[in-house]
């Protein structure tokens, strides 16, 4: 962990914006080894009429960050909102093909959506920290899925806000209100009420869009270092975050899955124009 | 931060526990969904309830004598008597309306520019935002007793100018607020450009503000309309009613709420079917106002 | 075009500058007459009641005396006072789950071809005048209370101890503080129920989405979330719905019974502030001490309803702001 992490941190600051290239090359070929979490297959999704994903199949590997890029409008978000069925909340929007989740189309209809929600977190662009204490904010979440005594909620909450690298920050007043952290603060206290509820996949849709640069280093260093026991699917529009934080990435255009492939090899060598044009910021 | 060591992933949780949690949490869903969508059914059912009975037994005493003729005393016992009508509180009600509507208006209309254009987050223009919000939901009983000890007193007598007055205050706040929310809706630029051409501020209110807003505003009058249309409590203490048609502001001058209540209370079924006929009438009045209002804003969004 | 602004300026600012003047004066002499408004009515009623307040003293806040015979005249407010808050505080206690509902099922629940119309006709219903409700309240259902509910839940309920008064009445009229309560909760269920849509509807998806995210229910969501965030509000919509019960006239008055005696039953007939003033203000003599009672108790509603309604405003502006 520490060792991946210390080559992010070396990335960063040799020059920010450009990728560490050994950092990525590792990742890379991790990448190429793991297994599919999640398999996308012919994913079709429709706003009303409108066709917003065309037959994308894509595996997002096991324990390993796919970083989703492209330009606004792309499908890359309607992709990550249809990996926790988000869009079922609205009337018109309808997916067909399949997402397996061990071994289970989550498109069926008789798929328990609060359940697959608590296996699949979601981390948004903007912190939504909830009107309550921030150990309510944690426990909320637990509270749904589990029955935990109220040891094992002090020690579930102390884990989730350390792992979200939060604890020593708020240790001191998990009983105040959470509306009084920092930007970055609470997004990394949404990140701890998303592990909470210990999910196997988390979904971040830009989730350092809203936030100042150093408090965006440390999301992408924990987002680094939650893949050890998350499988993490990212959307953002930075193509350096996907660079420094993504084993994988996708590139999406119109709908359509363009090119994915591991970092190293998208980033130094695509296979097609459109990804080339994009990464080399001639449109997008 | 990243050299602190970490907690692993506690075990896996208990699939059981969260299924069975799972299935209560839903239950308490469905449930809840069946109440909210039972009490909408209510509430619906309570206004299908009041309008169905309106037009059933509305229709019944509604004639063409309900139209053309003044109260008469009941039939009861005396099939031979001629049957009374509303003419007179129709009337009655429309004179008070308009003089309500005429009066108060204006004044609504000044507030409201005052607290969009002149007075935004000034302390003055705080109070008299609050006070017109106060008013807005204020007991109309009370201006009713307010117009009596102001107008029915010195007068020596119940007469139609004090029940226009007491409906012109019921005016102010209905009309204030929909002012002030147009005015505020329309953006700075309109403002800006029209100044900018050397238009003094006055002008730029009356000739172009008023006239962007115009929809709003004149949804806001239709509201007032309506909800003095159907205002009973304060006439009671103000214009007290008539039973014969009269048009002298200065005496008791009837109205469509005040000579439904009283037929209504009457006991006589010949007096509670024109009573009916005229809530009828009224009701009609006061919604078609209101979809009218909602269609003049809607449009303009 | 800023020279010939300035070249031109000199002759129109003037004329301008009297008609702004004269405007800006006219809107502040209207805002003004508003707050004097105000504060005439208050000073209005307290001057009219003042006659009873002196004869009566604080004894006519508790008494329950009503009586008009010449000589030995004697007035307190109890029983209107006591009818008021408590039909009021039924009604709300009826009227808040019902609005939660519709609010929750036009926000939450309903397929949005269903949204517009539903939410139209509830606030219809918020358009129908008070003395309709009456009229409506006095022949459709009051004739149900008196059949159904009184008997049922008379024979139910009436002989537990303790609470079983509360239920069982000698009074079969069905006009009662029951039937008040009940029509007050249907006028002022739209009113609740529109504040309730609105404050519901302005929290961002993006806070619902996180909830949702985590596994919540529709329901989770609402009270996890939505409620905590626009509690302010919330109960500053039932204020307002509060505000509202405590002043309506015609309603009330069409089926609560008008007796001027203290309840003990919510099958009792009672009366309210509002009611009493409409029943009996127009046929007092000018200036008697009836009437300065009945002016008295317009005032000490004035008093109550404006607490509630200032508390109402006050909890709902924070809403703008934020």
């Amino acid at each position: 962990m520490s060792s991946t992490s210390g080559l992010e941190a070396q990335g960063m600051k040799q020059t920010p914006g450009r990728p560490a290239m050994a950092g990525l090359q590792a990742r890379s070929e991790a990448a190429l080894n793991a297994t599919a979490r999640v398999a996308v297959r012919n994913l079709e999704f429709f706003y009303g009429d409108n066709r917003a994903l065309k037959g994308i199949t894509l595996d997002l590997p096991e324990r390993q960050v796919t970083g989703m890029i492209g330009p606004s409008g792309c499908g890359k978000s309607t992709l990550l909102r249809v990996l926790n069925r988000m869009y079922s909340l609205y009337p018109g929007q309808r997916a067909t093909g399949e997402v397996i989740l061990d071994g289970r189309n989550i498109l069926d209809a008789d798929v328990d959506i609060n359940a697959l929600r608590a296996r699949v977190g979601m981390v948004f662009q903007k912190p939504t920290p909830f009107p309550m204490t921030i150990a309510e904010n944690i426990a909320f979440g637990i509270r749904l899925h589990e029955r935990l005594t109220k040891a094992q909620m002090e020690e579930r909450i102390e884990w989730a806000l350390t792992r979200a690298a939060l604890w020593g920050e708020v240790k001191d007043r998990l009983n105040t209100s959470a509306m009084g952290l920092s930007g970055g603060q609470q997004q990394r206290l949404c990140i701890a009420r998303t592990i909470a509820v210990r999910p196997e996949v988390i979904l971040f849709d830009e989730p350092t869009s809203a936030l100042d640069p150093l408090s965006t280093l440390k999301i992408e260093e924990l987002i680094d270092e939650l893949k050890r026991d998350f499988t993490i699917a990212i959307v953002t529009h930075n193509m350096q975050q996907a660079a420094r934080c993504a084993d994988q990435v996708a590139f999406f255009y119109l709908g359509e899955l363009i090119e994915v492939a591991p970092a190293a090899q998208l980033f130094t060598a695509p296979q097609h124009a459109r990804t080339q044009e994009y990464i080399t910021g001639r449109f997008g | 931060m990243s050299t602190t060591t970490l907690p692993a992933l506690t075990p896996v949780k208990d699939a059981g526990v969260a299924a069975s949690l799972g299935r209560r949490r839903k239950r308490l869903d469905a449930l809840l969904r069946w109440f909210c969508i039972g009490a909408t059914a209510l509430a619906l059912l309570f206004l299908a309830s009041i309008l169905l009975t309106l037009v059933l037994r509305g229709l019944e005493g509604l004639s063409w004598a309900t139209f053309t003729r003044e109260f008469q005393p009941t039939t009861y016992g005396d099939p031979e008597a001629p049957t009374g009508g509303l003419l007179h509180a129709i009337i009655g009600s429309l004179i008070q309306t308009a003089i309500a509507t005429a009066v108060g208006t204006p004044i609504g209309l000044l507030v409201g520019t005052y607290l969009a254009e002149y007075a935004r987050g000034s302390l003055l223009g705080n109070a008299v935002r609050f006070v017109s919000d106060v008013l807005l939901s204020a007991p109309s009983i009370l201006i009713g007793l307010f117009i009596y000890q102001l107008v029915v007193l010195p007068m020596g007598g119940f007469s139609g100018i004090a029940g226009a007055l007491a409906l012109a205050i019921i005016v102010i706040p209905v009309v204030v607020r929909t002012t002030e929310d147009m005015l505020q809706l329309l953006p700075n630029t309109l403002r800006e450009a029209v100044v900018g051409l050397g238009a003094p501020k006055w002008k730029m209110i009356t000739l172009v503000a008023y006239r962007a807003a115009l929809p709003g505003i004149v949804t806001g009058i239709l509201l007032a309309v309506a909800r003095i249309a159907g205002e009973t409590a304060p006439l009671l203490l103000t214009s007290f009613g008539n039973s014969v048609l009269s048009t002298d502001l200065a005496r008791s001058m009837a109205s469509l709420p005040i000579a439904i209540y009283q037929q209504a209370n009457s006991g006589f079924p010949d007096l509670i079917a024109i009573a009916w006929a005229g809530a009828l009438i009224v009701t009609a009045g006061v919604l078609i106002l209101n979809i009218v209002a909602r269609f003049a804003v809607r449009s303009r969004s | 075009m800023s020279h010939a602004t300035t070249l031109a300026a000199p002759a129109r600012r003037r004329a301008g500058d009297g008609g702004d003047r004269l405007f800006a004066g006219l809107c502040l002499g209207a805002g003004i007459l508003v707050l004097l408004l105000l504060g005439a009515i208050i000073l209005t009623l307290f001057l009219g009641g003042l006659p009873a307040f002196r004869a009566f003293g604080a004894e006519f806040l508790w008494s329950t005396a009503w009586s008009p015979v010449e000589g030995r005249e004697k007035y307190g407010a109890l029983v209107p006072i006591f009818g008021t808050v408590v039909s009021a505080v039924l009604a709300i206690l009826v009227a808040v789950p019902l609005a939660f509902g519709v609010a929750f099922f036009l926000t939450e629940l309903a397929p949005p071809w269903l949204r517009r119309p539903v939410g139209t006709a509830i606030e219809l219903l918020a358009a129908i005048p008070s003395i309709i409700y009456g009229m409506w309240g006095l022949f459709v259902l009051v004739p149900l209370v008196q059949q159904y509910i009184q008997l049922t839940l008379g024979d139910a309920l009436g002989a537990i101890p303790l609470v079983g008064f509360l239920f069982a009445s000698n009074s079969f009229a069905g006009t009662s503080l029951f039937s008040a309560a009940l029509v007050l909760a249907i006028m002022i269920l739209p009113f609740i129920a529109a504040t309730m849509r609105d404050v519901f509807g302005q929290v961002p998806a993006v806070y619902k989405e996180s909830a949702y995210g985590l596994g919540c229910t529709r329901w989770e969501v609402m009270r996890g979330v939505v409620l905590p965030y626009t509690r302010v509000s919330v109960v500053g919509g039932i204020m307002l719905g509060l505000g509202r019960a405590l002043g309506e006239t015609m309603a009330v008055t069409f089926v609560i019974g008008n007796a001027n005696r203290l309840p003990t039953s919510l099958f009792d007939p009672s009366t309210t502030i509002a009611s009493i003033v409409a029943m009996e203000f127009p046929e007092s003599l000018m200036g008697s001490l009836k009437q300065s009672s009945l002016l008295a108790l317009g005032f000490l509603l004035f008093v109550i309803s404006f607490i509630v309604l200032a508390i109402s405003r006050l909890l709902l502006r924070s809403r703008l702001k934020g």
